[in-house]
């Protein structure tokens, strides 16, 4: 009976990620306190806010590192309050850490191989050999080549630069092919150069997933951002677009100064 | 996260598990052969049930390092598999009448449930927590062995036989009994060593070094834990039913809290995270007593000041540091770290 309409209705990209009435109390303080957050699919979203405006304990509700005290998360459709952490990954919720996630002792090949072992189905054979995983080699190669870290397979992570673990930290990540990406960070303590690279890897990653990545690098949040949602003592200040939201007086007074335009 | 686990660390850190493909190098593989090749004469030369003690410690030490060692969780509480085995065995033949082989699996089995339980309810904790959940539960299996009419109390399961395993090979006799000992030691050898080098090992080598991270990834760490603890829990029963068929008697001795404590010394004196270690470690320990046993020189001074001097001189024991210097070096039997 439905005819079809002559041209598809312009729709908001779907919502992949979203939050309610987030609160997170600690003791008697409130770390967090009604964050509502929609992260669509194919936009890079950023939680900015002045130091200890909550925007790691944000990160940590949302992937289930810390539950939250009351509100909601919903991920892909299904509710995901009270799920485990490393199930909420499993269904395409991976993040990073402020401090450098990588595997250090491992080789970058290694550090990649680990990611894929699960999906990959190859976790949890304890009888089989080490060389059974030679089978995700080609995969992980490839996966570090896309990235530009195809000349380092053999170098321990330990000893890559601070911008290359970053990055292969995104490659790691990226292994799980997931539907929505946290990046706790990803540019602090970078030079210019690593943090040009970072955000061409971030809008190239986000061409076909959700990504929400807290940045105090503001001109980084203007140039690379599709949506800003501000924190001020574990509160929405504002959220919109960059150009709305650094107009915003309150965000202007709490955050940015005057210097930025 | 500041837990005991970091103990193993800095020491386990440059002996850890050699190359990306879990392949032994070829001096390792020369000194397994020449070991092995070496235990299978050892009984011509020396005292089969001093040997098949060693034995058994070596193996004992070894399922304790699959733990510490490559899951960086250091339990208190392994006296329990061990002894705990000891007598699951040594009442399933004894009673039971069940055969060698058969009594061995019931230990085995035994301590793997053991295991299961304890570490069920240890692996929501970490580190000093951890470690002294894992005792306190030992402590009240210890108690439950002193008191449960099977274990006999103070006096032990005395005069358990030997019996013949596959029904026709007699165990009564010391050689046949040092070669199954020696069999099961390198059967249990080699799985903890599979476990380690295999696509399970890997998760678990990634988990100790960030854990968060691998939760991020999507591995549920405490399975990973619990299946390594189970493991672990096995493979030190192994080593306590062997005991007990090789003493004939399952005593309390073995699930006392000091067991736990002389397996950790084993361990860190042979070099944690390394393959041979705890073998060397668990034998050189074992020898001590044995010789000082008919001296006068009180063998629980001296084990505490050789743990005194390892942990303050060498802190990857004797095979980790052999590993870390010119020597390993020249062997290629470094490890990357």
């Amino acid at each position: 009976m439905s005819v079809a309409p002559a041209t598809p209705p312009r729709t908001e990209p779907e919502v992949v990620l979203s939050a309610r009435a987030l609160r997170r109390d600690f003791g008697g303080f409130t770390a967090v306190n009604n964050v509502d957050l929609d992260v669509r699919h194919a936009h890079i979203h950023a939680l900015i806010g002045p130091n200890g405006a909550g925007k790691t304990t944000v990160f940590n509700l949302l992937t289930k590192f810390l539950q939250p005290t009351s509100g909601t998360v919903t991920l892909l459709g299904e509710d995901i309050t009270r799920t485990d952490p490393a199930r909420v990954a499993r269904m395409g919720l991976v993040r990073s850490f402020q401090i450098s996630a990588v595997f250090p002792h491992l080789t970058v090949l290694d550090n990649v191989r680990v990611a894929l072992q699960r999906p990959q189905g190859l976790a949890t054979q304890f009888w089989r050999p080490l060389t059974s995983l030679n089978a995700l080699n080609a995969k992980a190669a490839e996966l570090l080549e896309s990235v530009g870290l195809g000349a380092d397979l053999a170098t321990v992570a330990a000893d890559l630069s601070y911008g290359r673990k970053r990055v292969l930290e995104i490659a790691t990540t990226l292994a799980l092919e997931p539907k929505v990406l946290l990046l706790d960070e990803p540019m602090a303590g970078m030079g210019q150069e690593d943090v040009a690279v970072i955000a061409d890897l971030i809008r190239e990653v986000a061409r076909s997933r959700a990504v929400l990545m807290v940045e105090h690098n503001l001109s980084v949040v203007a140039d690379l951002c599709d949506e800003v949602t501000v924190l001020q003592r574990g509160e929405i200040l504002a959220a919109g677009d960059y150009a709305t939201v650094s107009r915003n007086p309150q965000v202007r007074e709490a955050y940015m100064g005057t210097e930025h335009d | 996260m500041t837990d005991l686990s970091d103990l193993s660390r800095p020491a386990a850190k440059p002996a850890r598990v050699p190359r990306a493909g879990g392949a032994v190098a070829p001096a390792q593989l020369a000194v397994i052969v020449a070991g092995v090749g070496l235990l299978c004469i050892a009984p011509f030369l020396l005292y089969p049930v001093f040997l098949m003690k060693l034995l058994c410690f070596a193996l004992f030490a070894s399922a304790f390092n699959l733990l510490l060692g490559y899951t960086g969780l250091l339990s208190f509480g392994h006296a329990a598999f061990f002894g705990g085995a000891a007598y699951f065995t040594a009442h399933s033949v004894k009673v039971w009448g069940l055969p060698p082989e058969l009594g061995v699996l019931v230990g085995v089995v035994g301590a793997a449930v053991l295991g299961l339980i304890m570490g069920a309810v240890a692996i929501r904790r970490q580190g000093i927590y951890f470690a002294m959940i894992t005792l306190a539960l030992s402590q009240m299996f210890f108690f439950f062995c002193l008191q449960a009419p099977f274990t006999h109390g103070e006096d032990g399961i005395q005069g358990v036989p030997r019996g013949h395993l596959l029904g026709f090979i007699s165990l009564e006799n010391s050689l046949n009994m040092y070669y199954f000992v020696l069999v099961m030691f390198v059967v249990g050898v080699f799985c903890g060593w599979r476990i380690v080098n295999s696509p399970f090992g890997n998760i678990l080598k990634s988990i100790r070094e960030n854990e968060a991270r691998a939760i991020s990834l999507g591995y549920s760490v405490q399975r990973y834990k619990l299946a390594a603890f189970v493991m672990s829990a096995a493979l030190a029963g192994l080593a306590g039913s062997l005991k007990a068929l090789v003493f004939q008697f399952a005593t309390l001795t073995d699930v006392a809290w000091q067991m736990s404590g002389e397996v950790i010394l084993m361990t860190l004196l042979g070099g944690i995270g390394t393959l041979l270690g705890p073998i060397i470690g668990g034998g050189l320990v074992v020898s001590l007593q044995n010789y000082l046993a008919t001296s006068d020189v009180p063998v629980n001074i001296l084990t505490g000041a050789i743990f005194m001097v390892c942990v303050l001189v060498f802190r990857r024991g004797i095979v980790g540091e052999i590993y870390a210097s010119r020597i390993g070096r020249a062997l290629g039997i470094t490890h990357r770290h």
